[in-house]
């Protein structure tokens, strides 16, 4: 007899942990006539909780050094390497080919590593020690936004996901993101490569679910700094802008234009989720030999 | 503790009074919407007028721009940005700006004087820090109109087109400053509002304008209240709105482009927290506080409201600062002893008492300077309150005025969340003569300037702007530029 098979629970991921939805519900993506699976159909809650757990991580995660940061995203890349081909056989499981499912974990191990190398360098591109005429040194550096609500993209279930969470995590920040309606497996496989790589618990949280119950949620939410949104629905842009008002979160909209491509990494997608601080201080004066900056 | 012997003020304290002049002030009884390059009548035939707030005197009438009027502005600066401004070599619209920069330094009295009689501001204070910093910020930004290349690493930037920008009536000139020179400098042009209380100062500005040969249409200004801003953010060919102004203003302006490729600047309101450690240079760290709350009679967004005295000195530093409250001159904003001018308008007056009350209603204990108050205009004595709560809605809202709440702390834990305990972030204070406490609290804070053992500064070079609620984007230094281009 053959060997039978051990079927995956997919979870969710909160705080470093692997809960199903709260809510006990779960929905069944289907690809062609084959159900993927029964998905966490994550709720309210569930959000509210990662937020809670995100912002707790927010701490741990700013507070390693920028080499350290880097480090750790370069060990997200690493794990993710040694995993390619659970991957790749997810993505083909989701309806893509091999050689296709193979060049989207490529890129998506390329793009950990490029922004994990720009989490030391970023704030030197972006800063500046200004040359203020008055006695003072007075310097604008970059800081983490805080907490990141992310919207992945519908159409890619690995790649979206790192390409929209590389760039908020290089930047300091934590965020909870919203897999794939259609293609959550590879978001969720993702979650367990991070849980091995040393970030955080908290750090990245990972739901899946429907976008029209949790995208009010993601965008209303009174504890969260940013958004990303990733697709190009016009009415659920309005959406996400209107409810972002009421705490001033700071919206990002991101297509999945040349998703593939190494031209779509730059530091400008950090940019979009820091804050600038400029820090004043007076020079003594005695002498007057005009010493400055 | 020992107490100081009462400081008798009223006596040998008498200063002559010293006022500006107001002989070689240029004022017409009556300012049209500058639009065009052309002084144009407001097509309602509506005038309001501005009052002086130190008297309650009229100083002259303004046009008030309806949507017909800011419909016209914003075509004349579409018609400027097509034909002449996105296609002038950047070097030479930096020279514009040079110019602009020019005449208003060799008008800097007038600006100021009428700065002062327009907004009530101390002529000390306009004289000193408005009028000159504004000219710096359009010698800055001239400068980078043909360098924009060097600023944004591996891009190639562009314009976005025409710019709708509002501004506040705390700092009239200035606003219109580190608003226009940088959209300037990228290459857009520009619809200006005045605030309501305080145009005269930008009409002074449409004259330098006019008189620096820029093209017409590059600068359009206009006047009104709050109909006429919402005409210039809800107007389709508008790239870009910059607004600098309350919170609650800010999020209605978001709203309304909510669905457009309108890009937006919103600085907005804030309660920043100014902390007094006990190894602080304390007479240093008091002369900040007075800086922080009191300069511009508290009309400042970054003012720094709420301070935190560490518990061990606080009986001291309170005593220092009630003696250097009463030192305080409130009085003719055109005298160049004073200290606190006039409140800016009857209806903002109004805002800080109804303040004032709320905080002796909710228990907080009043300590005001017992200066004399002339008997017309607008005044507010300097003003303190102790015995409040992180709860307190002197605490918790931005009053924009001469009140200080004033809290104590023992651990740096503490102060650190009490301080960030606000929806806004716009700026912060620490006073410590320990260097690595510096940097643990300037990094701690939650704000957009945190100034160390100094308060109240700014400088064209140096990026002003939000966290959280009071706003996005930055205005000052090269990230001043970034709002106004496409990169």
């Amino acid at each position: 007899m053959d060997r039978v098979e051990i079927l995956k629970t997919y979870k969710i991921y909160i705080g470093g942990a692997f809960p199903r939805t709260e809510s006990g519900r779960y929905y069944v993506p289907v690809h062609g006539n084959k159900q993927l699976g029964n998905i966490c159909l994550s709720s309210r809650k569930d959000f509210r909780n990662a937020v809670v757990a995100a912002r707790s991580a927010c701490g741990k995660w700013s507070g390693k050094s920028a080499a350290n940061r880097s480090q750790v995203m370069y060990r997200i890349a690493e794990i993710l390497e040694g995993r390619k081909s659970q991957f790749v056989q997810e993505l083909q499981f989701q309806g893509s080919t091999k050689s296709k499912a193979e060049q989207e974990v490529h890129a998506s191990i390329d793009r950990l590593i490029y922004y994990a190398g720009w989490c030391d360098k970023f704030s030197q591109v972006f800063s500046s020690v200004n040359p203020v005429a008055s006695a003072h040194f007075n310097f604008t550096a970059p800081e983490p936004m805080g907490v990141i609500s992310i919207c992945a993209p519908e159409d890619s279930g690995l790649l979206g996901l790192v390409d929209a969470v590389a760039p908020v995590l290089a930047g300091g920040n934590t965020c909870v993101a919203l897999a794939s309606e259609g293609m959550p497996l590879c978001a969720i496989t993702f979650a367990e490569v991070l849980n091995a790589s040393d970030v955080p618990g908290g750090t990245v949280n990972i739901l899946t679910g429907k976008r029209t119950e949790l995208l009010e949620h993601m965008a209303s939410h009174m504890d969260v700094n940013g958004f990303l949104y990733c697709g190009s629905d016009e009415e659920e842009i309005r959406k996400v802008q209107s409810l972002a008002v009421e705490n001033l979160k700071r919206v990002s909209i991101s297509t999945s234009e040349k998703l593939l491509s190494s031209e779509r990494q730059n530091p400008y997608c950090i940019e979009d989720f820091v804050e600038m601080k400029t820090t004043w201080h007076p020079i003594e004066i005695i002498s007057g030999s005009g010493s400055g900056y | 503790m020992a107490k100081s012997p009462k400081l008798e003020f009223d006596v040998g304290w008498d200063l002559s009074p010293a006022p500006e002049s107001t002989d070689h002030i240029n004022l017409k009884g009556q300012y049209d919407l500058f639009i065009n390059g052309k002084w144009t009548k407001p097509s309602s035939g509506k005038y309001f007028k501005t009052v002086n707030p130190a008297n309650e005197k009229v100083l002259a009438e303004i046009a008030e721009a309806n949507e017909k009027d800011i419909d016209k502005a914003v075509q004349a600066a579409r018609k400027a940005y097509v034909e002449v401004w996105s296609k002038m070599p950047a070097a030479e619209r930096g020279k514009y700006i040079y110019r602009i920069a020019r005449l208003i330094q060799e008008r800097a009295r007038e600006f100021a004087v009428i700065e002062s009689m327009d907004g009530g501001k101390a002529i000390r204070e306009s004289r000193d820090v408005d009028v000159p910093l504004a000219a710096g910020h359009f010698f800055y930004y001239a400068g980078w109109a043909d360098k924009l290349e060097y600023a944004f690493p591996n891009r190639r930037v562009h314009s976005l087109g025409v710019a709708g920008q509002i501004i506040p009536w705390n700092f009239p000139l200035l606003m219109a400053a580190w608003k226009i020179a940088p959209a300037l400098a990228t290459g857009n042009t520009v619809v200006i509002k005045s605030a309501e209380t305080t145009p005269l100062t930008l009409y002074k500005l449409a004259e330098v304008i006019e008189a620096s040969g820029i093209p017409p249409g590059v600068v359009n200004i206009v006047s009104g209240a709050g109909e006429t801003g919402a005409a210039i953010v809800n107007h389709p060919d508008v790239d870009k709105i910059a607004f600098t102004g309350s919170t609650g203003v800010g999020k209605i302006i978001q709203r309304a482009v909510v669905g457009t490729n309108k890009k937006t600047t919103l600085e907005l309101g804030g309660k920043a927290a100014n902390i007094i450690f006990e190894d602080a240079p304390l007479d240093q760290a008091v002369e900040g506080v007075i800086n922080g709350i009191y300069f511009n009679q508290g009309h400042v967004c970054c003012a720094g409201s709420r301070l935190f005295i560490q518990e061990s000195v606080s009986d001291l530093v309170l005593r220092k600062l009630k003696d250097r409250m009463e030192s305080l001159i409130v009085g003719d904003p055109l005298d160049k002893n004073t200290d606190i001018g006039a409140i800016n308008s009857k209806e903002q007056l109004g805002t800080i008492n109804h303040f004032i009350k709320t905080g002796k209603d909710e228990g907080a204990e009043m300590y005001q300077n017992s200066c004399s108050l002339p008997d017309k205009g607008y005044w507010c004595r300097p003003t303190l309150f102790t015995n409040v709560s992180q709860s307190s809605k002197i605490v918790q809202e931005e009053i924009f005025g001469p009140v200080l709440a004033v809290q104590t702390f023992r651990t740096i834990d503490e102060v650190i969340s009490k301080a960030n305990n606000t929806p806004y972030g716009l700026s912060a204070g620490v006073w410590t003569d320990k260097g690595s406490k510096i940097f643990n609290l300037t990094s701690q804070m939650k704000a957009g300037i945190v100034w160390a053992n100094t308060y109240n500064k700014f400088d064209p070079t140096s990026p002003f702007g939000g966290y959280k609620e009071s706003g996005f984007g930055r205005e000052g230094g090269l990230h001043g530029l970034k709002p106004y281009l496409k990169i």
